[in-house]
């Protein structure tokens, strides 16, 4: 495995080939914790792992150098995944000071005994010298977590991005010039969705930092490292902080017992345009993980439930509280479904769309008990002219590119 | 006016333009903002704010 950023510079992390469930996001291409070892003079840790992969954190660092000879360990995030194995870290590099800003040792000290470590605080703009070297340290609040930091190496031009640019795919390979670019750029896209979406703002901010520095190798904390396609992944971060649509309409849908599924159906039939791309999901049948993929670069939304209990549907209610907190922005959208004596499925997705701020196309589209063929006409016509706002919205781009052409 | 930040997020709270969407008027200073008043980036309760510079 070639797990050499630069010279002296390692990759020491682990591999999770079988996770499958990253707290109730679907990983199935596994994960990976990524840690990184700078020699110089001195000596940084960038990051550890989550805490059952510890000791193999320790073999690796152990391959490249004396565990006494490591002089610093550096906490961009303190998240389980990466800071999880701290404690064991702290007390097997006996010469070792933990470098973090002031609210990630606060968050620290929360999770654990931190009482007993050494530590230097740092703020944006801060550097530690390692000899040739240079740590330079960019405070990062809300991507994704309030501690969140990224540690940059001028001299290498390499970026420690943290969470940020990252993908949860294992493999044997560790550069994006090793593994398929499409499916990790899927896989970014997918971590984007699923976990950063609800900072656009921020991102949008951190990008703008980033553009001033010199930047040749990104190395996030999870996937494969950006040595070749580094400008792909900012160019494509730059269109997922705004959610910028492509011409793709999206129908998501529960059912009882068929009735809104003919509506869904009926709907994405109409959507169907040249120009556009349609997208039907059912959401018992897909994970919410794809649904959240899914939404991001949607320009018009139909989401539909039946009425059950004078509500949505149980899963419809998951998928739209789990979307409502990752904040998508700028969609347009309606809601619609079947109810039989008593309204209230359609009724109560419109309300998690205008909580989203989307904006709201007509009122919702409904069926009592059966969609008669005037009903189910409606929902062509509605499918129609979603295709043709998404098209409106979309402006130039092109329906089903492929990632890596237009991410 | 005095203008306050975040300590959790960085966002700031501009008196000048208060925050129409949570029905704050523009010229309502930090003091003024309702006990319940959260950020509207991270959440983080008026406790969590300090003049900014």
């Amino acid at each position: 495995m070639d797990t050499t950023l630069r010279q002296d510079i390692d990759w020491v992390g682990c591999v999770d080939w079988t996770i499958r469930d990253f707290h109730s996001y679907k990983t199935e291409r596994g994960a990976t914790y990524n840690a990184y070892l700078v020699r110089d003079d001195k000596t940084a840790l960038i990051d550890t792992v989550k805490a059952p992969y510890a000791e193999e954190l320790l073999e690796n660092i152990a391959r490249l150098t004396e565990l006494a000879e490591v002089d610093y360990v550096v906490c961009n995030h303190a998240e389980p995944d990466h800071a999880g194995s701290l404690p064991r870290v702290m007390e097997s590099l006996p010469s070792a000071t933990l470098v973090c800003d002031k609210k990630c040792l606060a968050t620290l000290s929360k999770c654990f005994d931190a009482s007993g470590w050494k530590t230097e605080i740092v703020a944006s703009g801060d550097t530690i010298p390692l000899g040739k070297r240079t740590l330079q340290f960019v405070e990062t609040p809300m991507v994704h977590w309030p501690e969140s930091m990224f540690t940059y190496v001028p001299e290498e031009k390499l970026l420690f991005s943290m969470d940020a640019f990252g993908q949860h795919y294992a493999s044997s390979q560790r550069f994006d010039d090793e593994v398929p670019l499409c499916t990790v750029l899927e896989e970014a896209k997918t971590y984007y969705a699923n976990i950063v979406m609800p900072y656009g703002k921020q991102v949008a901010g951190v990008l703008e930092q980033a553009g001033g520095l010199d930047i040749e190798m990104i190395a996030p904390s999870h996937g494969v490292i950006w040595r070749t396609h580094p400008a792909k992944i900012i160019e494509a971060y730059k269109n997922w902080c705004v959610c910028r649509p492509k011409p793709k309409v999206l129908v998501v849908y529960d059912t009882m017992w068929e009735s809104t599924g003919r509506m869904a159906r009926a709907i994405c039939e109409g959507a169907s345009q040249p120009g556009v791309e349609a997208v039907l999901l059912h959401v018992r049948r897909s994970h919410l993980t794809r649904i959240a993929a899914e939404v991001i670069d949607a320009a018009t939304v139909a989401f539909g439930s039946a009425t059950l209990n004078r509500g949505m549907m149980p899963m419809a209610g998951a998928a739209l509280t789990y979307l409502k907190g990752l904040q998508p922005t700028g969609k347009a959208a309606f809601a619609f479904g079947s109810y039989g004596w008593g309204r209230g499925g359609p009724e109560a997705v419109q309300k998690y769309l205008e909580a989203m701020k989307w904006e709201i196309l007509r009122e919702p589209l409904r069926a009592q008990y059966r969609p008669a063929p005037e009903v189910l006409d409606e929902c062509r016509e509605a499918g129609k002219m979603l295709a043709e706002k998404a098209k409106q919205m979309a402006g130039d781009r092109k329906p089903g590119q492929n990632v890596c052409v237009d991410p | 006016m005095q203008k306050y930040v975040c300590d959790i997020c960085g966002w700031t709270y501009d008196p000048a333009a208060g925050l129409p969407e949570q029905g704050i008027e523009p010229g309502t200073p930090f003091e003024d903002l309702p006990d319940d008043f959260e950020c509207p980036e991270c959440g983080a309760g008026k406790d969590a704010f300090s003049p900014a510079d």
